[in-house]
């Protein structure tokens, strides 16, 4: 078997076959997606919930509907891909190529090598292991999205009486999954004052349904040594910390966790890429490469996004940088930092190659919080390259600023991005 | 009178204002779309959602399925129930019809993914 070529992506979900997808519209033909699962279209597969690919398709699909005209137009464009198969390791060899080493049935334990690596391996639930919560481990207690498969791929029963910790998207999502399941869901608790989901699954899976959801809450105890009988949630206060006597009992045979996502990095790390505590993510320029030359990150990897179709959109750009790197080799030239101050968590990408300037600039970053009627700032140096005011601003929103070349062009100063809030 | 609601076409959730007077909704502001106005108008009188669950196929693993279009939202668990009883037909493909006019509401139920024997 070939075992030598020019870009290997690793991960087949939305963003490894968006970047397979991108390197191959940018002239790349010597492409391997390497993927663990049975089939492609990663974590879309057991989002059967609608509200993917307006931007993208402009209409609204389900999970496993996006996944699969993207899987259709990967076998379309005659892209290589190979299903379960585990990398191990990524390692830069001393001519600047990469060792990629996996285990396949098909294949065995073997290292390949490619001119590039993209990473596109996704993220994972937080689990309860990380969130500290007291109690015995009884059966019943799952993270939001092995519920969501178990259901949603198995036709399995999860629970009847459930509790749901954390309002990520996912949390929200099952509420309603779960109440169409014949399930009676009594509360969604959130420890942060505002949900760090979507508004419109607030309103679409818990308010339908009339799910409390309950903000500055969590879950401080868990009851049931073999399988779950009940949880404590206590109201907690400004410093996140359970207001004693607030405690309520809720009898329970389910508890789901949805307490965040976190972007899949062991391979990246091990390959050297520097991460980002801020995002758990890669650290990349403007082209979507790391500190590793040739080696690219996009989708929830790089930062977990909320938008499927931002993931691909991110993840063509990826490819198509690739596909270039290949051709041409690094681009070298000025490069300015992009930092980010007030109101601004992190961004991505960290640094913008200003003599290498594509058509359109794509800066994306969350906020810290809520804010009304703030203005979204760039600006280098003096010079005020961007001012948009917005409504309202909310963290659980993945901001997407796109600027032409001509506003970067000449631009010599580190970029920063921030927030000015009205003075009231 | 004023109704404050937000959006749920996709996920910008824009925040909406209607103004209903006499049961009719004469003016909507906050949408960045036309989908804002037209979801404004239906919400506050006829509300309306796209359904997606499982049915059981003859394979055993369930498939993906959806309402061709939106149904009144008072007829989710009808809708839902009626998907309940049916099996979908395998090998089926995406976009395929598995259940016809399901619960009385006149839309048919979808496949959301191909699906072989296996």
């Amino acid at each position: 078997m070939k075992s030598d070529y020019n870009i290997i992506i690793i991960g087949g979900g939305p963003a490894g076959m968006a970047a397979a997808i991108g390197a191959k519209e940018a002239g790349e033909d010597d492409i391997l997606i390497l993927e663990r699962d049975s089939v492609l279209g990663g974590i879309l597969n057991q989002c059967i919930h609608n509200g993917f690919g307006l931007h993208t398709f402009n209409e609204e699909l389900t999970g496993p509907e996006y996944a699969e005209r993207f899987a259709d137009k990967v076998r379309e464009l005659g892209i290589p891909f190979e299903l379960e198969t585990m990398v191990l390791d990524v390692t830069p060899m001393s001519d600047g190529r990469k060792a990629v080493s996996l285990i396949s049935a098909q294949r065995g334990a073997v290292t390949l090598t490619a001119k590039a690596v993209i990473l596109a391996m996704g993220c994972r639930e937080r689990p309860r292991g990380a969130l500290n919560i007291p109690g015995f481990r009884p059966q019943g207690v799952y993270t939001a999205g092995t519920a969501q498969k178990l259901v949603n791929l198995e036709g399995a029963q999860v629970g009847k009486e459930v509790v749901i910790l954390g309002s990520g998207d996912i949390g929200l999502i099952m509420a309603r999954r779960m109440t169409l399941e014949g399930a009676h869901v009594a509360a969604v608790a959130e420890l942060m004052p505002y949900s760090s989901g979507l508004k419109r699954n607030i309103v679409q899976c818990l308010d339908d349904y009339g799910i409390p959801l309950l903000l500055s809450h969590t879950v401080v105890d868990i009851k049931g040594k073999e399988k779950l009988e009940g949880v404590y949630i206590a109201e907690v206060d400004e410093n996140r910390k359970p207001i004693a006597g607030s405690e309520v009992y809720y009898p329970c045979d389910t508890l789901l966790l949805s307490c965040g996502l976190l972007p899949e990095n062991e391979l990246s790390s091990g390959a050297g890429v520097e991460i980002d505590p801020r995002t758990n993510g890669a650290f990349v320029n403007d082209r979507l490469e790391t500190n590793i030359e040739g080696v690219f990150s996009c989708g929830n990897v790089l930062h977990v996004h909320d938008l499927v179709d931002f993931v691909s959109e991110e993840s063509k750009r990826a490819g198509a940088n690739a596909a270039l790197y290949v051709k041409e080799g690094r681009k070298g030239g000025r490069e300015v930092n992009v930092t980010v101050g007030n109101g601004v968590r992190y961004s991505v990408p960290s640094k913008i190659n200003t003599d290498a300037l594509p058509e359109l600039t794509h800066i994306r970053f969350r906020v810290t919080g809520v804010y009304k009627d703030a203005s979204i700032i760039i600006k280098s140096g003096e010079r005020e390259i961007l001012r948009r005011k917005s409504r309202i601003l909310v963290p659980s929103e993945m901001l997407d600023i796109i600027l032409k070349r001509d506003k970067l062009a000449d631009v010599t100063d580190d970029i920063n991005v921030y927030l000015e809030e009205v003075q009231s | 009178m004023t109704r404050e609601l937000i959006c749920i076409n996709c996920p910008m959730g824009c925040m909406l204002t209607a103004e209903v007077e006499g049961g009719e909704v004469t003016k909507v502001s906050g949408n960045t779309c036309p989908r804002g106005e037209q979801y404004a108008k239906t919400e506050l009188t006829a509300p309306v959602r796209t359904v997606t669950t499982t049915m059981k196929t003859a394979g055993g693993k369930p498939v993906p399925v959806k309402t061709k279009a939106p149904i009144p939202k008072d007829k989710i668990f009808d809708v839902v129930a009626a998907i309940k009883s049916a099996t979908a037909p395998l090998p089926v493909k995406m976009g395929d019809v598995v259940l016809e006019n399901a619960a009385g509401t006149g839309v048919d139920i979808v496949s959301a993914r191909s699906m072989n024997n296996a």
